[in-house]
């Protein structure tokens, strides 16, 4: 084995330099500065990952091609008309999907007993927590910048222009922030990272599909009408649609703050409570 | 001399089930506590209680003067750990890996970085410090964990089972590293299932056996406890086991265990050896097999509390490997 060579004379570990005074308690800085180096650990896992880098960049390429080409003729009469429409539905759909990695990669973390070395370090407890869901605002970011220029490759040219996309973009960000206390709670709930996942699919399919973001709500039985209309993913996309194509802002923008206040209310406070009682 | 680990009367429930049924343990500044124990003893329990990962439902513990419950920010601050699975980011390089702990502790970005070098070399990581941590063999990822756990110049060190799964030459790498630690004045807990990783490396030893300590003391009077070594014989003919055992009593006036086949009894002088056969072979008993050898854990087990080391979990995570 290459690693089976004699390890040096002990020389070294403890090392000349002193190590630097940590504080005695944990100040809100010092937990923020953590959370951000904890935070770029993700994106540093990102960038190491290809499978994380294919998935980032090729689902929205499937996606978007799938479905205006697929879709769109049957669904608008229209593939230009659908692309439209579903530009707005489908970055939020990525953006939702997305989310379960938060929960996969802090199961993945407590199973592998990274966590046990971060929460033997002096470090704030909450750390890894917030470390975990800033660095995944990266991943989600990059999903939607992704889906976008798939978008505008095959000529998407939003009206709502700059403002509007950035606008948008911000409102789905910010629902994916709310939505990642909810994995959060899953990942730290399950054993394994798998079951995040199936989980997670069981739970996402049908909020996404059953929402206005590949198919106008107008279009469905009563019954199913009905689940997605109230479907909190239909106001964001509704939202998004209104900002970045035109259309209706201020009654689903303000449903969605509504939905993101719910969500970080219930499992904010749940996922703090499975991470302590977990770690 | 001070104690850097105090432990009294530490008790652990997993539902329902007593992991830790009140083990009373200390640690000298400087020297090595080896825990020895098998799968399911309490071995991880406790050193999870001692680095402040769980919280014990009685009892109560100091390391370095700071309780483990009341002052456990104090207590991180001190110690060191290095799990019994490598805790390295596989996606992340070495160095990455290591960085991030320095920056963690405060080090600045050039120190974070010269630390990480300093122990990647310690560690003979460095042609391997730009690759992702999930390309290194065991051996090496054993390695960047416990560079890891070194990052901070911690005090203390706990090593749970640190070598359980590495080839014999990897596993004897390791130790010399404790060893070194040592000599820079690191005290080190160290769990193990192995009673000649505890003879080579542990100054005290503490046995634990279903969540009690059974046993403690120097490694030397554990061994002479449970014998320093075992005497194995098998006959050719085993209808003349029966009279082997009796010999072999007779000159060890040890018990002897017999299973049919061949019999073993531990010695503590291998003095004995010539003696054996000299009467063995006056009366006519003719031998396919005799040998000596050192102890396994379950002999010690045996010695000690009359029953074998069972393998049974209670909420920790088995671990691989066989005695050696």
């Amino acid at each position: 084995m290459s690693d089976a060579t004699t390890l040096k004379s002990s020389e070294g570990v403890r090392g000349d330099a002193a190590a630097p005074e940590a504080p005695r308690g944990i100040d809100p800085l010092t937990t923020v500065s953590n959370g951000l180096q904890l935070a770029w650990r993700s994106v540093l896992k990102i960038k190491a990952n290809p499978e994380e880098v294919l998935g980032l960049t090729f689902m929205p390429i499937m996606f978007v091609t799938l479905f205006v080409f697929v879709f769109g003729q049957a669904i608008m009469g229209d593939w230009q008309e659908y692309r439209d429409f579903l530009m707005p539905g489908i970055i939020a759909q990525s953006v939702v999907f997305a989310t379960l990695g938060t929960g996969f990669t802090l199961c993945q973390d407590v199973e592998k007993g990274i966590f046990d070395r971060f929460r033997s370090l002096p470090i704030a407890r909450s750390a890894p927590l917030i470390g975990a869901i800033l660095g995944d605002l990266v991943r989600y970011s990059v999903t939607v910048v992704m889906v976008l220029l798939v978008g505008l490759a095959i000529g998407f040219r939003p009206e709502g222009g700059v403002v509007g996309v950035v606008a948008a973009a911000a409102l789905i960000l910010l629902f994916a922030f709310a939505l990642c206390w909810m994995s959060a709670f899953v990942g730290m709930m399950v054993r394994t990272p798998m079951a995040v996942q199936s989980f997670g699919m069981i739970l996402m399919f049908p909020l996404t599909f059953g929402s206005s973001a590949f198919v106008a709500p107008e279009a469905m039985p009563s019954w199913m009408r009905a689940v997605a209309e109230n479907n909190p993913i239909t106001h964001v996309v509704n939202a998004m649609r209104g900002l970045m194509i035109g259309g209706d802002v201020a009654a689903p923008v303000a449903w969605t703050l509504v939905w993101t206040a719910i969500f970080i209310a219930i499992f904010g406070p749940l996922a703090v409570w499975a991470y302590r009682r977990r770690t | 001399m001070t104690d850097a680990i105090r432990a009294e009367g530490l008790v652990k429930q997993f539902k329902g089930k007593r992991a830790l049924d009140g083990v009373d343990l200390t640690a000298r500044t400087g020297a090595v506590l080896g825990v020895l124990g098998p799968n399911g003893s309490g071995k991880t329990t406790t050193v999870r209680i001692l680095s402040t990962l769980l919280r014990p439902d009685g009892g109560r513990a100091e390391v370095g003067g700071f309780d483990v419950v009341r002052r456990p920010h104090d207590v991180r601050r001190l110690i060191g750990l290095t799990g019994q699975y490598a805790a390295v980011d596989a996606e992340l390089t070495g160095t990455e890996n290591l960085m991030l702990i320095a920056r963690l502790l405060g080090f600045g970005r050039s120190a974070a970085r010269a630390r990480s070098t300093e122990l990647l070399e310690r560690f003979e990581l460095t042609d391997a410090a730009g690759r992702p941590a999930k390309t290194y063999s065991g051996g090496m990822r054993r390695r960047l964990d416990l560079a890891a756990s070194l990052v901070g110049r911690p005090s203390l060190l706990y090593l749970d089972e640190p070598t359980t799964g590495l080839d014999p030459h990897s596993r004897n790498g390791l130790w010399d590293v404790v060893r070194g630690l040592v000599d820079d004045g690191v005290t080190v807990l160290l769990t193990t299932q192995y009673l000649e990783e505890a003879d080579q490396l542990a100054d005290d030893i503490v046995v634990l056996d279903h969540g009690r300590v059974i046993s403690r003391g120097t490694p030397e009077e554990l061994k002479n406890h449970a014998g320093k070594q075992v005497l194995e014989l098998r006959t050719i003919d085993p209808g003349q086991l029966d009279l082997a055992v009796r010999i072999v009593e007779a000159v060890t006036s040890s018990p002897v265990t017999a299973d049919g086949l061949g019999a073993s009894v531990p010695v503590t002088d291998a003095a004995v050896l010539p003696e054996v056969v000299r009467r063995l072979d006056e009366q006519g008993v003719a031998l396919a097999e005799l040998s000596l050898r050192k102890p396994s854990l379950d002999e010690v087990f045996l010695a000690l509390t009359g029953h074998t080391a069972e393998d049974e979990s209670t909420g920790e995570t088995v671990a691989e490997g066989t005695p050696a």
